[in-house]
């Protein structure tokens, strides 16, 4: 089952994702991440989307999958990767609305995204999600195998197929529309404490 | 004068390969008290649930597997080199690349530096160039202070020449709107390096160094600690909180440093260090 409902209330997922499974998927929920994930991050984008210019095969198929930006340290040897926490996603978002036009499901990064990759994840039915950043040694643990797949010569920027076994995250922005940080930093704003350009008028 | 004292350029290199390598598992203890008196203040459930999860990722990557973050940074060096020392062997500069060369690659850290910004955009495979700052100091010892700087947090920075009649004010704004702007994509809650005043260049110097400081240490001139712990209570006041999920721990610290400016000047710059702050120094 691609979308698992654990007694806490957290939400297991394993791509492939359909459109019902990502409609599950509601900002703020806390997700495990299972299965296969693609690590891709600024390069390998930048050379995926030339290859679609030319009209050349992907080396993965982005249909339903996941997204991982991520440029893991070196294995020491005996160990399955490196240090391997997420990088920041805006860089991305330039790329991003073409990723999900190809049928791509879910991303996973850190930070915000742009207006049009939020309305971009709402017309095509996919979910953001950020993993814990700077948590690089944390994320490590929950990586089970990975391999390159293409661009070997970006070295960190490589594409890697990696199984991940419940990689936490939240989901920031949902397939309708919604934004989590914003919704979280609002009760705690201390506008009586800040000059007038950055109250929200929410209390808290 | 003292006499000239000579130091191998071989022994600069296994000082920066030993803090690249130290660096990147152990954070410094400063680091690891300011995050545990996070823990201790944050109001947010989920704050004190993501600021355990540092905590947990510190101790983890102390034992030495695995770095504490996989962007194990650009290797940034100051390097003060006492007036009465004379360093033999190879190049000063090399000397220190080589070590960042051989640190990264027996630690097993990521290379993350590109030759070129905009052509090639090449890896050149062993984190090098390091970004050096050099001073002639008097004395016969050279001081080493690595940081290895996240680029996520790096990108956030920013630098604004303003108007002197914006006065105190207009540098507080400005750093608020820098770290509100920042938001999720610095990694919350990290430390707010700011320079004020110097011309466009030394002001981010400026704001650089402050982050080399203990993190929390007060600046020595009273009317510039003030102003850090006003931007230390109004940074939190923004609610970004940890990992930008809400909370009262948005900043660790708040960091000013401040010099001579022009008539015609006030230059502001901001620098933000992540909650993975790695530094370390030595001295020869």
């Amino acid at each position: 089952m691609p979308v698992e409902i654990l007694e806490d209330g957290r939400k297991r997922i394993r791509a492939p994702l359909s459109d019902d499974d990502v409609q599950q998927l509601e900002a703020g929920d806390v997700v495990l991440v299972s299965g296969v994930i693609y690590a891709a991050r600024d390069a390998a984008h930048k050379r995926l989307l030339e290859m679609l210019d030319a009209g050349e095969e992907l080396p993965f198929d982005p249909a339903g999958q996941i997204v991982y930006y991520v440029g893991p340290t070196p294995e020491r040897p005996g160990n399955v990767i490196g240090s391997a926490g997420p990088t920041t996603a805006s860089r991305m978002d330039r790329y991003t609305p073409r990723m999900l036009e190809l049928g791509l499901k879910g991303i996973i990064g850190k930070g915000g995204r742009g207006p049009a990759v939020r309305d971009a994840l709402k017309e095509r039915t996919a979910v953001y999600m950020a993993a814990l950043g700077g948590g690089g040694a944390l994320a490590a643990l929950q990586i089970r195998s990975q391999e390159v797949i293409a661009f070997v010569e970006l070295g960190p920027e490589a594409i890697r197929e990696m199984e991940v076994e419940d990689l936490p995250v939240w989901v920031v922005n949902d397939c309708q529309g919604r934004d989590f940080y914003t919704q979280a930093v609002a009760p705690w704003r201390r506008d009586d404490l800040l000059p007038e350009e950055f109250r929200l008028g929410a209390g808290g | 004068m003292g006499e000239v004292r000579e130091v191998d350029a071989a022994e600069i290199t296994r000082v920066v390969r030993d803090l690249c390598m130290q660096i990147n598992y152990t954070v410094p203890q400063d680091m690891v008290d300011a995050v545990r008196r996070a823990r201790e203040k944050e109001e947010s459930p989920v704050g004190r649930q993501i600021l355990d999860l540092l905590i947990r990722n510190q101790e983890l990557a102390a034992e030495g597997e695995y770095p504490y973050c996989q962007d194990t940074g650009s290797t940034v060096v100051f390097i003060d080199v006492g007036q009465d020392v004379h360093v033999t062997g190879t190049d000063l500069e090399d000397a220190i690349d080589e070590g960042v060369r051989q640190g990264y690659k027996d630690a097993y850290l990521r290379a993350s530096i590109v030759g070129d910004p905009v052509f090639e955009r090449k890896n050149t495979g062993d984190n090098t160039p390091a970004f050096i700052h050099t001073r002639i100091v008097p004395g016969d010892q050279i001081r080493i202070q690595v940081d290895a700087k996240g680029g996520g947090s790096e990108n956030k920075g920013r630098h604004a020449m303003l108007k002197p009649s914006d006065g105190i004010e207009g540098v507080e704004s400005f750093v608020l709107r820098v770290v509100a702007e920042a938001g999720p994509d610095a990694c919350p809650p990290g430390i707010i390096g700011v320079g004020v005043g110097g011309n466009f260049e030394f002001c981010a110097m400026l704001a650089k160094r402050s982050l080399m400081r203990k993190v929390g240490q007060p600046n020595p001139d009273p009317r510039i600690a003030e102003l850090e712990a006003d931007l230390f209570e109004k940074c939190n006041a923004l609610g970004i909180g940890p990992q930008s999920l809400g909370g009262t721990q948005t900043v660790l610290a708040v960091h000013v440093e401040m010099m001579a400016t022009h008539i015609a000047s006030l230059p502001v710059a901001v620098n933000i260090e992540c909650h993975a702050h790695r530094t370390g120094t030595k001295v020869i």
